[in-house]
C-alpha cells in the first residue's frame, strides 16, 4: 500500500505544473493489474488504469480540475489558519511539512463551480493532506460552504476523503462531526441538494457525519469506507475480515450507497442529477 | 490535582454509577422503552419515559453493565447502529409529545464490529448528529463516564452539556492516540495529557457549560442537585420557541473550533 501510495506522491508535482496531463513519458505501473502505461494516458483517464479501470487516489486539485467545467471553478472560504489549541506535541511541524509537500493549506479545498453548465458549491477533501483529517478549519470551512449555499440556493457536491477526525486538535475535532452536520441540515432545510461522493478513502469522523448524510451518496469503485478501521476490527473480533470489507461494494450491498460511479463518469452522472435538481429542471 | 490519566481510570472504574442508577435515582413512574423498530433492540442504550419532579421526560443512557453478566449482555457499553436508531427513535417521539430529553453518556465508544459496520455505524451516528441538531425540543447531556468518541457524541448533539468531574470526553481513546503516534499504547497517560480530555478542559474549550462535583457516598444527594439544575435548565429551555431551541443547539456547536483568519 505504501508503494502506491509513493509512486503516486512523486509525480504529482509534474501533474500539477503541466496541468491534469504530465510533460514527461513517464510510466506508471497500475498496483493491482500490474500493466505499465505511459503516465500521460493514465492521467488522461483521469488517473484510472485503462487495462482493469483501478482508481487511483487523486489530490483534491486534480480532483476539481477532472470534475468541474474548465475555468469556472471559484475558491471560497480561504485564509482560515490551523492553530494548536491543544498545543499537540509536534503538531506545528507536521502542520508545516505537510503544507510544503502538497501546496496546500488544509485538508479541504471549497468553492462554486459548473459541472457541464450545471451550477453547485463544491467541496473536495485531499487524501494527502494528513490523510485527509478534519480539524477545526476542514469543519469550519465545509460549515461555511454549506450556509453559502443555502444562501445562494446551491446545491452542494462534496468529495471525501479522510481518515476521520485529527487527533491533534483532540475534541474540537470531535466537535466539527456535530457541527458539519448540523451545516448540511440548514442547508437540508432550505431545501438544498447534497450529493456526496465518497472516494477511498473515508473512515472514521467524516463517514461518521457528513459523508454519509448526502441526498444522494455516491462512490468511486472500490473506495474504502467505514467507520472503524479494518485492523481495528481484526484485532478487537480476532476474525479474519473478507477482501471486500468496506469496500463500495460491500456498502451498496448493505444499503449505504446510492450507486458506483466511475471517475471517467462521473461528471456526467452528477450533472444529470444537478440539472434533475435545478429550477429548469423536472420540477418547473 | 488527578492526572488526566488517573481521571479516565476513574472514569472506567468498575464500581462506578452507571447510567441506570441515575435513571433510577433522578426520575419516577417510567416506563422503559425497546427497540428501534428496524432491526433490534441494543441493550447498551437504555431508554424510556419517566417524571423529573412534574415534567415527564424522556431519558437515554449508554448502559455498561453493573456485573459481569450485565457487561456481557449490554456489550460492555458499545453500542450498535440499532442503539443510536433507537435513541433517535426515543428523542422523536419526545419532540412529537414535547418532552425534553436527558442523555447519560457513558462508553468507550460504539461497537467495533464486523455487524456494526454491515449495518451502518457510521450513517446511525451521523444521522443521530443531524437530527439531534435539529430537534425541537430540549435536550441535556451529560457525561457520567467515558465520552468515547463519535460513539459519545451521538448523544451529545445537546443544549446544555455536563461533565462529573471525573469523567472524560476524547476524540480517540488514550491508548488509540499513542499507539498511532508512538507505536506504543503503553504511552496512554501521555497521550491522555496531550489530549486534554478532562471535565475542565471541556468546559474550557467551550465543549461542556459545567462540571458537576462527584459524591458517590451520598448519590442520593449529587442526584437531587443534578435534578434542581435539570428542572432550572429545562424551565429556561422551554422559555424558547421549538425553532429557536434547535437554532440555539446549532449555534452553541457552531463556535466550537479554533483558527485565525
Amino acid at each position: 500500500m505504501n508503494n502506491i501510495v509513493g509512486m503516486f506522491r512523486k509525480s504529482r508535482n509534474v501533474l500539477e505544473s503541466g496541468g491534469i496531463t504530465p510533460m514527461v513519458e513517464e510510466k506508471i505501473r497500475c498496483p493491482i493489474c500490474k500493466s505499465i502505461d505511459v503516465k500521460r494516458s493514465v492521467a488522461k483517464n483521469k488517473m484510472v488504469c485503462p487495462a482493469c479501470g483501478y482508481h487511483y487516489r487523486i489530490n483534491a486539485k486534480n480532483r476539481l480540475k477532472a470534475t468541474c467545467d474548465k475555468g469556472s471553478f471559484q475558491e471560497l472560504i480561504t485564509g482560515l489558519k490551523t492553530q494548536n489549541p491543544l498545543d499537540f506535541p509536534g503538531y506545528e511541524n507536521k502542520m508545516e511539512t505537510t503544507k510544503a509537500a502538497t501546496g496546500q493549506e488544509e485538508g479541504v479545498i471549497c468553492g462554486t463551480a459548473t459541472i457541464h453548465q450545471q451550477p453547485c458549491a463544491i467541496f473536495v477533501m485531499d487524501p494527502q493532506f494528513m490523510m485527509g483529517s478534519m480539524g477545526s478549519v476542514v469543519g469550519e470551512k465545509i460549515t461555511r460552504l454549506f450556509e453559502y449555499a443555502a444562501e445562494h440556493d446551491l446545491p452542494v457536491v462534496g468529495f471525501t476523503a479522510s481518515g476521520g477526525a485529527r487527533m491533534q486538535e483532540g475534541i474540537l475535532s470531535l466537535m466539527q462531526m456535530a457541527k458539519t452536520s448540523g451545516a448540511v441540515q440548514y442547508h437540508s432545510d432550505k431545501g438544498g441538494l447534497y450529493i456526496t461522493v465518497l472516494t477511498d478513502p473515508t473512515t472514521g469522523g467524516v463517514t461518521a457525519s457528513f459523508a454519509m448524510l448526502g441526498d444522494i451518496i455516491l462512490s468511486e469503485p472500490n473506495a474504502l469506507i467505514g467507520f472503524a478501521g479494518r485492523r481495528v476490527i481484526e484485532q478487537t473480533t480476532k476474525k479474519k475480515l473478507p477482501d471486500d470489507f468496506q469496500r463500495a461494494e460491500f456498502l451498496q450491498d448493505c444499503g449505504f450507497v446510492d450507486a458506483i460511479v466511475q471517475r471517467t463518469d462521473m461528471r456526467k452522472t452528477l450533472a444529470r442529477l444537478l440539472k434533475q435538481h435545478s429550477k429548469g429542471g423536472a420540477k418547473a | 490535582m488527578m492526572t488526566a490519566y488517573e481521571r479516565l481510570q476513574a472514569a472506567r472504574a468498575q464500581d462506578r454509577p452507571t447510567s441506570r442508577a441515575y435513571i433510577e435515582q433522578l426520575f419516577t413512574e417510567r416506563t422503559e422503552l425497546h427497540g428501534d423498530r428496524k432491526y433490534a433492540d441494543d441493550a447498551a442504550i437504555i431508554g424510556g419515559i419517566g417524571n423529573l419532579g412534574d415534567i415527564p421526560v424522556t431519558f437515554i443512557g449508554i448502559e455498561r453493565g453493573r456485573d459481569l453478566q450485565e457487561r456481557i449482555a449490554c456489550n460492555f457499553g458499545c453500542p450498535m447502529p440499532e442503539g443510536y436508531r433507537k435513541a433517535l427513535r426515543l428523542m422523536k417521539q419526545a419532540e412529537k409529545f414535547c418532552r425534553p430529553v436527558i442523555c447519560f453518556v457513558d462508553t468507550s465508544g460504539a461497537y467495533c464490529g464486523e455487524e456494526a459496520e454491515e449495518r451502518g455505524q457510521g450513517q446511525a451516528i451521523a444521522d443521530n448528529l443531524m437530527q439531534m441538531m435539529g430537534l425541537q425540543t430540549p435536550i441535556i447531556t451529560i457525561v457520567i463516564g467515558e465520552g468515547g468518541s463519535g460513539g459519545a457524541l451521538g448523544l451529545s448533539v445537546a443544549n446544555r452539556v455536563y461533565m462529573l468531574e471525573n469523567a472524560v470526553f476524547s476524540v480517540i481513546s488514550p491508548e488509540g492516540c499513542a499507539s498511532i503516534l508512538w507505536e506504543d499504547a503503553t504511552k496512554a497517560a501521555d497521550a491522555a495529557t496531550c489530549l486534554k480530555i478532562t471535565a475542565e478542559d471541556m468546559k474550557r474549550f467551550g465543549v461542556a457549560e459545567d462540571v458537576i462535583v462527584e459524591n458517590f457516598d451520598a448519590f442520593e444527594v449529587m442526584c437531587a442537585d443534578l435534578k434542581q439544575r435539570l428542572l432550572q435548565d429545562i424551565q429556561t429551555l422551554q422559555k424558547f420557541g421549538k425553532k429557536e431551541i434547535s437554532e440555539k443547539r446549532y449555534q452553541r456547536f457552531r463556535k466550537l473550533g479554533m483558527f485565525s483568519e
